[in-house]
């Protein structure tokens, strides 16, 4: 296929991989930002998370977050935000972040939640106060689901990020919206490529993470868990 | 801070007779949508049946079909439009192929997890009474999946109405070429629209298939 | 009928379940399959209608080799309990009953009507027949799995531990009621448990297996306890297996003494020298009609003179010829005679059941 020489042209042209235009700064660019949002949106959600699971108040709120943030569409949100705020940095990362809060609130409420009543009565008639049951034995246990979510958030923004160049972000995501009105099929595909690229790389390397951070007792827990939560949260 | 065009908060957030004026566009947009989405859920669906059936049959295929979605679903969703474009072009198939895509990777998980979480006693007994592989799991096995399914069902009707929208940036959309009419025309209200009628359109369509699987599950409802 | 002829299971991981197997069934009779953990029995049952394929060796079932025969269309005709019964949530319980009849094309109108007698034969009122199973109690699911199973009154049953899941009072009543049924309609039955005495209670055969799938013995009960084919076997059986065999023997087979007995108008020396003649220190009175008054020391009648001015005291515990040598011996421990007096229905006298007497018996 033609289209295929094109585009392994495009993304081997030695241009395309220097200047502010490139893909080295594009692709920084792109990480940046995402780790960013995540990481601000994760030091907002996994308080109030992981505060409803332990406390087990305001779950109809953590429920039903994640349902929220689904249906609320996030091209939409982006250009709003960018509509009333302008162009700038800052409004764009705040969208992105709100739009990362969701999962992580639900997830690491899922998590904590999930933990084994057993567990959290043994961590009490050990002596443990509230807050060391919560760090010392929930949160442990808690931890495939929470990692989970932050995996889910983490590929979300990623792919909000390069809906983010429609409004003059940059990162890889400009590839595809620039090439797209350029009519340049090779860039728009070499954009997409990369793209993928990025977001498979992230999620191995979150996987890498977490099977390093959850301890390898829970780590069939982790697997199955996943994809039961996900799968029976609305059932 | 550049002074560029007027401060954008000074502009009017909602001009309501421009909605009065493109209430037919604004159809045709949401018909689109739903379009869209219905048959991506639908197609999804399709396609989903057999390979979570094959997953059961031969448990080994099971993570491999997991992991092949579970790649396409990393991959964010504009540039999975466009790496199917040199292959099927910019025709409203490549937006549908997308969108199926998506819904088949949540599908076939909850198919799978649905047909599993249905109690080994009652699959014994079933058996033991004379079903055949076929009977049993129409008339057993699948009655008694569908909550799990349908919540699968429920979440990929909202997320694909949520991925609808990005199919504008390759010239589909449904509502979500209000967002794009907004951006370009610089104007709010079709933004708000958009956002507005998708969400409504999300919460419709949640709730239209809760009451769908009450209806189909009529042994959940009674008692306790 | 049902026979095993050398049948054998041997699983994937190398573990023998059923070893060179034969065993025949007869038609009409409720066998029991039971041993430990790990004996095969289950697997044993599981064969018969196919759940479980065996490795070598064939099984019959009413002259045909079940190889032979679309595992669907056998199941059909076999009605399976098993201890969790497995009804199907999303289907009333008259929606359950009828399953099979479903299955194999009865109109509406017949199922409908067999499930209301199925529901009277297992002792369930009419109404429970449009709730569903979660809406039931243990007992009440269990008696439907029975249900179940007999509606189009196959010819043969199987039972896996079916009363296993319910507390013990329920599941007395359950094997009780059961075996009220089993007598009117004789099906040919295989029932397996882990409980011994359930074994004993229910069966017509037993088939005692040993870990590894080894057939240790098949017998009647009565047999089975009166000679245990091996020490596994007795092991098996309990350390009182004594008792056991009592409780399967009923007080008319031994033949009761005559005993001490005088009248309560009789004198009292009439008393001691019959006391003395019977070789004990009481006596056991009886009126004109023969009927059991109690019983009484000889030495105090002689004393006041008169049988019945002694002080008369009566036997707690009676039997009668129905009952069992175990109801015996309780009597016997518990009156202060050390023997169980046994009387007719009409509380009419009819003699003395000794310990000499039960340990002839079953020695």
């Amino acid at each position: 296929m033609n289209v295929v020489h094109q585009v392994i042209a495009w993304l081997t042209d030695p241009v395309h991989w220097s200047g502010p235009e490139g893909i080295p700064v594009r692709t920084l660019q792109h990480v940046l930002y995402s780790l960013v949002a995540t990481g601000i949106a994760a030091v907002i959600a996994l308080p109030i998370g992981i505060f409803i699971g332990h406390t087990g108040r305001g779950t109809l709120f953590a429920v039903n977050l994640t349902n929220l943030g689904r249906a609320i569409p996030t091209l939409g949100i982006i250009i709003l935000v960018f509509r009333l705020a302008g162009y700038g940095i800052v409004p764009v990362l705040v969208s992105l972040t709100a739009l990362a809060i969701p999962p992580i609130v639900t997830n690491s409420y899922a998590g904590v939640r999930s933990v084994d009543p057993e567990i959290r009565e043994a961590a009490e008639g050990m002596g443990m106060r509230g807050r060391q049951v919560l760090w010392r034995a929930e949160l442990p246990v808690a931890m495939p689901l929470i990692m989970a979510g932050i995996r889910t958030s983490t590929i979300q923004v990623v792919a909000t990020a390069t809906l983010a160049a429609y409004v003059g972000l940059g990162g890889l995501g400009r590839y595809l919206i620039d090439g797209f009105s350029q009519r340049d099929l090779p860039q728009v595909v070499g954009g997409a490529i990369l793209v993928a690229l990025l977001s498979l790389l992230t999620e191995l390397l979150l996987g890498r993470l977490q099977s390093l951070v959850v301890s390898p007792g829970l780590a069939q827990r982790g697997a199955e868990a996943a994809v039961r939560a996900k799968v029976q949260k609305a059932a | 801070m550049s002074s560029g065009p007027a401060p954008p908060l000074a502009a009017e957030v909602i001009r309501w007779s421009w909605i009065g004026d493109h209430l037919d566009d604004i159809r045709g947009n949401l018909v689109q949508h739903v379009e869209l989405t219905g048959l991506a859920v639908l197609f999804g669906l399709l396609l989903a049946f057999p390979l979570a059936l094959a997953a059961i049959r031969w448990p080994r295929l099971y993570g491999p079909i997991l992991g092949f979605t579970g790649v396409l679903f990393t991959i964010p969703s504009l540039a999975l439009f466009i790496l199917l474009i040199p292959f099927t072009g910019l025709q409203i198939q490549t937006a549908l192929i997308g969108l199926t895509i998506y819904t088949l990777l949540i599908l076939v998980r909850n198919i799978v997890e649905g047909l599993r979480g249905v109690d080994q006693d009652v699959r014994e007994a079933a058996q033991a009474m004379g079903y055949t592989p076929a009977r049993q799991l129409f008339q057993v096995e699948l009655p008694l999946a569908l909550p799990v399914i349908m919540a699968g069902v429920r979440i990929a009707t909202v997320t694909t109405i949520g991925l609808v929208t990005v199919t504008a940036l390759i010239g589909w959309g449904g509502l979500g070429q209000l967002f794009i009419e907004g951006f370009t025309l610089d104007f709010t209200t079709p933004i708000l629209v958009g956002i507005v009628l998708s969400a409504l359109l999300a919460f419709a369509a949640d709730l239209l298939l809760v009451g769908l699987q009450q209806r189909l599950t009529p042994w959940a409802r009674s008692g306790r | 009928m049902i026979s095993f002829e050398s049948v054998t299971k041997r699983f994937p991981d190398g573990t023998t379940a059923v070893d060179n197997l034969n065993l025949e069934v007869p038609e009409g009779d409720l066998s029991v399959l039971v041993g430990p953990s790990g004996c095969g029995k289950t697997t044993t049952l599981r064969m018969i209608n196919r759940m479980i394929e065996a490795t070598s060796g064939r099984i019959v079932v009413d002259g045909r080799d079940v190889a032979t025969v679309d595992p669907p269309e056998l199941r059909r005709r076999i009605g399976y309990v098993i201890q969790q019964v497995g009804l199907f949530p999303h289907r009333t319980i008259a929606e359950n009953i009828g399953t099979v009849p479903e299955l194999v094309g009865w109109d509406r109108r017949r199922t409908r009507d067999r499930v209301g007698e199925l529901l009277e034969l297992v002792g369930l009122p009419a109404e429970v027949r449009d709730r569903y199973p979660h809406q039931l109690s243990g007992g009440q699911r269990q008696r439907v799995g029975v249900a179940r199973a007999l509606a189009v009154d196959p010819p043969i049953m199987l039972m896996d531990e079916p009363f296993g899941a319910v507390d013990p009072i329920v599941r007395s009543r359950l094997q009780d009621e059961f075996l009220r049924l089993q007598q009117e309609v004789r099906k040919t039955i295989v029932f397996v448990t882990h409980d011994i005495d359930e074994a004993i209670k229910m069966g017509d055969r037993i088939a005692i297996f040993r870990q590894g799938g080894h057939l240790e013995q098949y017998a009647d009960p009565a047999e089975l306890l009166a000679d245990p084919a091996s020490d596994f076997v007795a092991d098996f059986l309990g350390a009182e297996r004594g008792l056991k065999r009592l409780a399967l023997i009923p007080v008319s087979a031994v033949k009761a003494e005559a005993g001490p007995v005088v009248d309560p108008d009789d004198d009292g020396r009439r008393a001691l020298a019959a006391a003395e003649a019977y070789g004990s220190d009481w006596v056991v009175v009886v009126d004109g009609d023969r009927r059991l008054l109690g019983w009484a020391h000889a030495g105090e009648a002689a004393e006041r003179g008169r049988v019945g001015d002694a002080e008369l005291r009566p036997f707690q515990l009676q039997v009668r010829a129905d009952d069992s040598l175990r109801a015996a011996l309780n009597a016997m421990v518990q009156s202060r005679t050390g023997v169980a007096v046994r009387v007719s229905d009409g509380d009419r006298y009819e003699g003395i059941v000794t310990l000499e007497l039960l340990s002839k018996e079953i020695s």
